[in-house]
């Protein structure tokens, strides 16, 4: 989902002058990268007591830090249904939809420590606002068939994504990514099928879907991230095998599974969106770039909800954390004197 | 009078009860998430509230079979109002804080413990089935609270501060948590009910351990049971806690049509 470079264009110009000044001892590095190099092209995986590029260490810290917070900040939106779930059943699979959501989080913080940093100075990124999160939870849920949408789309283009992402050259964020990915097969037919059972309800049911759908759309295809023509750093990620599609590709691969199914969901197909014969594939309009940078910038009309509740669930819990600390503390020394 | 009390059918007053219990409970834990002190408790708040939910759900749909009148576990759930209710005031209470939400978790969980042990050895084949499959989670619950319990009071002063201050605000609620009504006698005479106020004894010593352990205290509470679940009657708090629960049953009735 979640593992799109958010950064914009001056971020990674910075970023881009800063690696060119890593590299000051060229013989032995050159050396190195060539082994790394020969290693990926040989599809071995990398493990965190490998020599690696720092360039490739800074991606994937930032890839894969950027995943999990947007697991974490994923569990708002959903959370605000959770004590509305319309039956006893659809109650127990939200909840247990957003404990994976938190599993996930916690696998993938623990996959980025192997990389150097620690979960605590990533919180503390996204806290201070410095980390960033996937566009899609800036969006708020306001019906029922928005929980059933997020299911639908938000997991199954996580799904588009990360697929491929368990053949990342990077062994833990690899393995990670297949337990991950059963996981959110799951989240995707749950949210599937309580929209099947809404649309065999009632015109006001059905209405609450098309609605969702129009909302939930377009902000699903931008998780894939901008167009290819902007990306500057595909090539790089692409050889160092950390990303194996291009951002387009997937999109189209994701649309062109989804429309069918909206279809089959009696959704109204939104105006642009057209079946090409010829390429046999769905076409569909430019989306509004715009909108999604504006969004990355914390504009979007949930950003700083999502924010604050995250703030305030880390400050309301500070106190449980140090007695916690500081039991464990009294319980070690009291062992050490025993 | 009491208009809202039934005793027309006790099993299914009893087991509405229990059923009551875990669905109230439960949502309360599912208040939690996304809310937790970390991520591991927000985890963990979450495998409180399925379990709960998850008997609230066996529960319910017994109690509806029992009641033969064709209506589901959804039905009891969702379209019932508060004076049909009969869980008891201290599942109801609002989370609060982690002090509170803990302090509560053990007393009920420890109540849950006793009472599910009890029922394993009910004549009723089910309830005794969903019994043995209940205690097992609960035991999990009872032992989490405890542990929760004695590291946050003897962790920190602030720790201690909550800890107690949930004791202080949920102990006027125990005395109702042993109250047997006639048609719960009458089951338990049968074999078939566990009489509350069988449990009495062995939960305050229970709870007394754990709250020595801690170094917390009981409160000076009168010890009477000032209104009664069995009479429909209930806290300020459920009738919100139902408001929100039940909010999509209600504005898109089933009799409309509406499919979830
Ligand atoms: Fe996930
Ligand atoms: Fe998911």
């Amino acid at each position: 989902m979640y593992t799109t470079d958010l950064r914009t264009a001056e971020e990674k110009a910075a970023a881009e002058k800063a690696g060119l000044k890593l590299a000051e001892n060229p013989e032995s590095i050159a050396e190195l990268e060539e082994i790394f190099q020969a290693r990926i092209d040989a599809d071995e995986y990398i493990e965190p007591k490998d020599w690696m590029p720092d360039g490739y260490r800074k991606t994937l810290t930032r890839q894969i830090s950027q995943h999990a917070h947007s697991e974490i900040i994923g569990m708002f939106p959903e959370g605000n249904w959770v004590t509305r779930a319309p039956t006893l059943m659809r109650k127990l699979i939200l909840i247990a939809k957003i404990q994976d959501e938190a599993g996930h989080g916690l696998y993938l913080y623990s996959a980025a420590e192997t990389l150097g940093t620690s979960r605590a100075e990533m919180v503390d990124q996204l806290l201070s606002g410095k980390a960033k999160f996937s566009t899609i939870f800036n969006y708020p849920t306001m019906n029922w068939a928005d929980i059933g949408t997020v299911g639908w789309l938000v997991d199954g283009a996580a799904i588009t994504n990360q697929i491929p992402l368990c053949r990342c050259s990077y062994g833990p964020y690899a393995r990670a990514m297949v337990r991950v990915c059963k996981e959110e097969s799951f989240h995707q037919r749950q949210g599937y099928e309580a929209l099947l059972a809404m649309a065999k309800g009632t015109d006001a049911q059905r209405k609450m879907i098309q609605d969702a759908f129009d909302r939930m759309f377009w902000p699903s295809l931008m998780m894939f991230g901008p167009p290819d023509s902007d990306s500057m750093h595909l090539s790089q990620n692409t050889i160092w095998k950390i990303k194996r599609f291009s951002n387009d590709e997937l999109r189209q691969r994701f649309v062109d599974a989804t429309i069918p199914q909206a279809q089959h969901l009696g959704i109204t197909i939104p105006e642009g969106i057209v079946f090409n014969e010829e390429t046999g594939h769905w076409d569909f309009p430019d989306l509004d770039w715009d909108e999604f940078w504006a969004v990355v910038k914390g504009d979007g009309v949930c950003s700083s909800n999502r924010m604050d509740a995250r703030r305030k669930a880390v400050d309301d819990g500070a106190w449980v954390r140090e007695a916690a600390t500081a039991y464990a503390e009294k319980q070690a020394q009291k062992s050490s004197a025993a | 009078m009491n208009i809202y009390r039934d005793e027309s059918n006790p099993l299914f007053q009893y087991v509405v009860g229990l059923g009551d219990d875990a669905l109230i409970l439960g949502h309360r834990w599912s208040e939690w998430l996304s809310k937790g002190p970390n991520l591991e408790l927000d985890i963990a708040a979450s495998n409180l509230a399925l379990d709960l939910i998850g008997q609230a759900n066996l529960l319910l749909e017994y109690a509806a079979e029992v009641e033969g009148a064709g209506r589901s576990a959804d039905d009891l759930a969702y379209l019932r109002d508060t004076q049909d209710f009969r869980c008891h005031w201290l599942c109801e209470q609002p989370n609060e804080d982690w002090g509170v939400t803990i302090a509560r978790m053990l007393m009920f969980s420890t109540y849950q413990y006793l009472r599910y042990s009890a029922l394993m050895q009910s004549t009723d084949r089910q309830l005794a089935e969903i019994a043995a499959k209940a205690l097992k989670e609960v035991t999990y619950h009872r032992r989490f609270a405890a542990e929760w319990t004695v590291r946050l009071a003897q962790g920190t002063d602030e720790g201690h501060r909550r800890v107690q201050n949930g004791f202080n605000i949920l102990w006027r609620f125990v005395p109702e948590l042993f109250e047997t009504s006639g048609g719960e006698r009458t089951l338990a005479n049968d074999g078939i009910a566990v009489a509350s106020d069988s449990l009495e004894a062995d939960w305050r010593e229970t709870m007394d351990e754990v709250m020595t352990k801690a170094g917390v205290s009981a409160p000076e509470t009168s010890g009477r049971v000032m209104a009664s679940r069995h009479n429909g009657h209930h806290s300020e708090h459920l009738g919100h806690l139902l408001c929100e629960m039940q909010f999509l049953q209600r504005a898109y009735p089933k009799a409309s049509g509406a499919t979830w």
